[in-house]
């Protein structure tokens, strides 16, 4: 493998991992409050907005449902406006995030509803405020199911990265395909796959160990 | 520690029990939505008084209302129509804020414990502390304090996953005493517990009672933990009260259907098989009726068979018999046969030496 290639799987890989890690922080603020309200506005439930709760159920599977691809291109105007330029790596940040929040959202939602109600119950019992629940009970109890539903979220970010190369976002994936394919570069696809199975293969197993450190609920060693 | 042991800081327990309940259910009716649009009612028309300081038991069956019953207490369920006044403050009356401020002084712990997973036995008590907004000292002080009172202190670092059941309804019971309650609920609080740990945690349950005379209203569908613990019995079924008063009164003269059928397997109420089996409701020429005899106060340990012998000169034929402590009082039931033309004298005699008696039916 010449020198030049590895400064372009090197240079690849930098700008997936800057998107990723970006797309996902802001997914993560944005999608954290999201799941939580989720989670916590059915009927009769902490924050009831039973209305609200089924709206936002409709625009975050509406998001859901949408191919990726399609996504990217139909946003190009929003795009713009945040990024500035609807073209490069920066640029692609705005899809990778807007995907992802939602994505990010169902999980901890799913997290937070793992939760037993009993413990919301008890708080109550002692005089907990709704947010103090929230912050207090449900957040630090679901916060293992929250890494894992992170770390899932993250792998799936690293698969939407590779398409971002429609919009000039580079990245691993924009390499495959116009060195790998289009100029019929088999090592260099090879390469690619192989620096994403261990980007996906790190990024699991940190999850894993993390969510395991923070489960109390089983004992350790 | 330099902190008193003491519950009450400022203030010794109180040993008078003064006029107004502590806990006074008013008339409550509670109707809940149905799920074919039917409502259903789980309480009708309760009236209950908590006095201050003791310990009263709410016994019914599953579905009975018992649950609905003590969530009312802390503002966790509303009724339909009552009141429901917890130390002068109607507690379905209450707007958000001040039901949150008013459930401090209401503690409560539960069936599964309801511990979070996330935090140490010495972080799960001082939750309801935090919540309260006390300061980084005092909710040291008081978590140490609590350890000791319910036997914790070496496990403070422990997770729930690391406790027995016992242990973590210890964890319970402190947290739920955290903010210094004036009352406490217990919603089931052994029926996940088995009969060893059952009596241990009844057994803190009582000297929380008695030395820091704490009020405590728990439910149960357990006859056991009535006798062991509670002063008061109420007796609930289809959400109607059935019967009330002092315990060993209610279980010694049981007046109600339900209230035998959780007397049902206690000891000296269920007949040797070779009795029950040969029982009959109508008498025949040969045949002995069968007389439960309860042997009460006073008289638990008079020799009134031999007196019925030398006094009355019927001989008595002995088939069960039992002793039983209900409340910390002695209580004796005694099963026996005798000729069916002396039954009448029989119970004459008997209920002359004030013993309860009620004819079983008769054995040929």
């Amino acid at each position: 493998m010449s020198p030049e290639m590895i400064r372009l799987i090197a240079n690849s890989t930098g700008e997936t991992l800057y998107m990723v890690a970006v797309a996902a922080l802001i997914a993560t603020l944005f999608g954290l409050p999201l799941g939580v309200f989720l989670a916590t506005s059915g009927k009769g439930e902490l924050f009831a907005a039973p209305w609200v709760n089924r709206i936002l159920g409709v625009i975050v599977n509406a998001t859901r449902s949408t191919p990726f691809i399609i996504l990217v291109v139909s946003i190009i105007p929003l795009t713009r406006l945040i990024a500035g330029t609807s073209i490069g790596t920066s640029a692609a940040i705005v899809p990778l995030t807007i995907a992802a929040t939602p994505f990010i959202a169902r999980l901890i939602e799913g997290a937070i509803r793992e939760v037993d109600q009993g413990l919301v119950e008890a708080a109550r019992a002692f005089g907990a405020t709704p947010l103090q629940i929230v912050l207090k009970v449900l957040i630090p109890e679901a916060l293992p199911g929250i890494v894992l539903g992170l770390t899932l979220a993250i792998v799936s970010l690293l698969g939407f990265s590779a398409m971002v190369g429609a919009v000039g976002g580079g990245g691993l994936g924009d390499l495959g395909i116009r060195y790998g394919y289009q100029r019929f570069m088999p090592e260099m696809m090879l390469a690619v796959v192989v620096v994403l199975i261990v980007l996906v293969q790190a990024v699991q197993s940190i999850g894993d160990r993390l969510a395991r450190h923070l489960n109390k609920r089983i004992r350790h060693g | 520690m330099n902190a008193p042991l003491g519950y009450f800081g400022d203030q010794p327990a109180q040993r008078l029990i003064p006029a107004e309940p502590i806990v006074r259910l008013e008339k409550i009716s509670k109707t809940f939505p149905g799920r074919d649009g039917q409502p259903v009612t789980a309480l009708r028309e309760i009236d209950l008084s908590v006095p201050q300081g003791s310990i009263l038991g709410v016994i019914g069956r599953s579905g009975a209302g018992k649950s609905t019953l003590i969530r009312l207490v802390n503002g966790l369920e509303k009724p339909t129509t009552g009141k429901v006044i917890v130390d002068g403050a109607n507690i379905a009356a209450l707007p958000e804020s001040a039901l949150r401020h008013a459930r401090r002084s209401i503690g409560m712990i539960f069936q599964h414990f309801n511990l979070l997973s996330s935090r140490t036995a010495a972080q799960n008590i001082a939750l309801p502390l935090e919540v309260a907004g006390y300061d980084k000292a005092e909710i040291r002080n008081r978590v140490e304090e609590l350890l000791a009172l319910v036997g914790l202190t070496d496990k403070r670092n422990r997770y729930p996953s690391e406790l027995s059941g016992g242990q973590k309804q210890r964890v319970g019971i402190a947290r739920a005493l955290a903010t210094k309650p004036k009352v406490l609920l217990s919603d089931e609080a052994t029926s996940a517990l088995d009969p060893e740990t059952t009596r241990s945690i009844l057994d803190l349950l009582a000297k929380i009672n008695d030395e820091l005379g704490l009020t405590i209203l728990l439910i149960t569908h357990e006859m056991a933990v009535i006798r062991n613990i509670a002063r008061e019995v109420t007796v609930i079924e289809g959400g109607r009260i059935v019967e009330q008063g002092d315990v060993f009164e209610v279980f010694t003269r049981p007046q109600h259907e339900v209230t035998r059928s959780f007397l049902g397997d206690e000891a000296g109420r269920v007949l040797p098989p070779y009795v029950q089996s040969r029982l009959t409701l109508e008498a025949t020429p040969n045949s002995q009726a069968v007389i439960r005899i309860g042997f009460r106060g006073p008289h638990a340990t008079d020799p009134v068979l031999a007196r019925l012998a030398r006094e009355e000169g019927i001989e008595a034929n002995i088939l069960s018999g039992a002793v039983d402590e209900i409340a910390g009082r002695p209580f004796g039931t005694l099963v026996v046969g005798v000729p069916e033309n002396a039954t009448l004298k029989t119970l004459d005699f008997l209920k002359k030496h004030g013993l309860d008696t009620e004819v079983l039916g008769h054995v040929a």
